[in-house]
């Protein structure tokens, strides 16, 4: 039973919205249920990374059941959790229970109110004067005041720096490269281009991290529906095939103890190439991860675009990400221009290109195939997407 | 108004991590050992996860090791946290893939450098001996 992406649908994309998580999730479902002309009876299953979480509210305010409550939603399976394979975890999942028979057309979902309400892991662990505890893996990491995912990476990037000479300047293409594109994007909440001053000058919050290095919280809820092909065949929009995915994790589930710069987005890349016919050179768009640029580089070396340790040469100067580049990466934006919009935004991207529908920063040429990658750290899972 | 103290985030002790947090209060910095292989086991977890015995003691490491990589935090991310400190990932002697998250103390900022060889000192707060690392 093949799987398809058969509509997409976003919210506004903001800093500050005044509209709840579960308001949101509703626009950006209505929305992507007209794309695939879809009714609210014929969908049977949700999926959502990472549900509710309560001790994280702007991180996710909303569970598959307040959306399922919302809409009258009757379904016959649904999913939501935070241990996966990252953001795309939502994602495979649903696909898995296509697959399984368990349901015809999911709605996935990811929804964050982080630019009201502040990061997550910065906002429950960050020190205080008033005195925490903690347990479980952070307790390794937290008392040494490594408290945001800024420090974390920051180790990461500098191991790889060490290694393989990997400089400031080439990391900052991917920062350029996003702004660039995101100038295109009506809804990017960045649209002024940077210049590699502006980078170098900008504030440093974790050597080598500084501040263009670093995504933006938004409030947004941006949906996926997968359907079985067969359920998806006289939908009105072009169906996307999901070719593969990599959901592997073979090192160290942990930020700390991996042999540093791998990630567990390597044994994802691995797992998507070793089943498809398909190769990193027949890709024509990727969506790679950029909650931090570091991350990024790590993608284009777990998804095979280029050698272990060769990513910084990879993108330097900037030309083989642009638009008109071997690899067009995150012509959307990214992260880092158009808002945190969690893993979700890199799939709606991939799948606007692959209708050919983006518009002002739509790749040349005929877009067929799409890489996606998304996590960081222990957390990595991936997706090859094709028109046929 | 005054200035805010800053207090580190420390570990909630349990049975399973107690032996790892006091022991500088002996100047021994103890990890998990197999006693049937003789593997590091860090984190601390039920079964050495390369012969699975269930034989495990905390056992006193050399304290030496050196930076495998650090990072020089410049951003305060909370009222009276001072900046800039050095978190940094030291690899211990005694066992490629041994590694602890740490401090890097006694020492500029800007001489820190991957691959220093490195001392664990400790750092009382409460009842938790931190294990920070200097200069060997
Ligand atoms: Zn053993």
């Amino acid at each position: 039973m093949d799987v398809v992406i058969s509509g997409i649908g976003q919210s506004a994309v903001g800093r500050r919205l005044e509209r709840s998580g579960l308001g949101l999730t509703v626009d950006a479902t209505l929305e992507a249920l007209a794309d695939a002309g879809l009714e609210v009876p014929d969908i049977d299953g949700i999926a959502t990374y990472p549900g509710f979480r309560p001790d994280m509210p702007a991180f996710s305010p909303v569970s598959s059941l307040d959306l399922k409550e919302a809409l009258g939603f009757r379904l016959d399976w649904y999913s939501g959790g935070l241990e996966g394979p990252a953001q795309l975890g939502a994602l495979i999942n649903a696909y898995a229970a296509i697959k399984a028979g368990l349901a015809r057309h999911v709605v996935c979902f990811r929804t964050v109110k982080e630019g009201t309400g502040g990061a997550a892991w910065k906002q429950s662990s960050l020190p205080s004067t008033e005195r925490t505890r903690v347990s479980g893996e952070f307790q390794w990491i937290l008392p040494f005041n490594a408290i945001s995912a800024t420090n974390w990476l920051s180790l990461y990037a500098q191991r790889h720096f060490h290694l393989y000479g990997t400089t400031r300047e080439q990391m900052a293409q991917i920062s350029l490269n996003a702004r660039r594109n995101g100038a295109l994007n009506p809804k990017a909440l960045y649209r002024e281009a940077i210049t590699l001053d502006d980078y170098l000058s900008s504030r440093m919050i974790s050597t080598p991290l500084c501040l263009f290095d670093c995504d933006t919280p938004s409030d947004a809820s941006t949906v996926i529906i997968l359907s079985s092909a067969d359920a998806a065949r006289d939908l009105k929009s072009t169906p996307v095939h999901i070719d593969s995915v990599g959901s592997a994790i073979h090192g160290k589930a942990s930020w700390d103890q991996a042999d540093m710069p791998s990630m567990a987005a390597f044994d994802a890349g691995r797992m998507l190439w070793s089943r498809t016919d398909w190769k990193p050179a027949d890709v024509d768009v990727a969506l790679l991860y950029d909650g931090f640029t570091f991350l990024t580089l790590t993608w284009l070396e777990a998804m095979g675009f280029c050698g272990v340790g060769e990513s910084g040469a990879f993108v330097d100067g900037g030309a083989r990400i642009a638009r008109d580049g071997v690899l067009p990466l995150n012509p959307h934006g990214g992260q880092l221009a158009a808002g945190r919009t969690h893993g979700f935004g890199f799939v709606h991207e991939a799948v606007t290109q692959l209708r050919g529908l983006g518009g002002d920063r739509q790749v040349a040429g005929d877009v067929k195939l799409a890489a996606v990658g998304a996590g960081g750290g222990p957390i990595g899972g991936a997706l090859l997407l094709a028109r046929r | 108004m005054t200035t805010p103290t800053y207090q580190r985030t420390l570990p909630l002790l349990d049975d399973s991590n107690r032996f790892f947090w006091t022991s500088g209060a002996e100047g021994e910095l103890r990890l998990m050992r197999c006693q049937e292989c003789g593997h590091w086991l860090h984190p601390p977890g039920p079964l050495c996860p390369v012969c699975r015995s269930e034989r495990l003691a905390a056992e006193a490491v050399s304290g030496l090791g050196s930076i495998e990589t650090y990072t020089l935090n410049m951003r305060s991310w909370g009222p009276g946290l001072e900046v800039p400190y050095v978190v940094a990932i030291v690899h211990l002697d005694e066992q490629p893939g041994l590694r602890l998250t740490t401090n890097i103390v006694g020492i500029p900022a800007s001489d820190v450098r991957i691959g220093m060889r490195v001392r664990v000192t400790f750092e009382r707060d409460e009842d938790v001996w931190l294990p920070l690392f200097t200069p060997a």
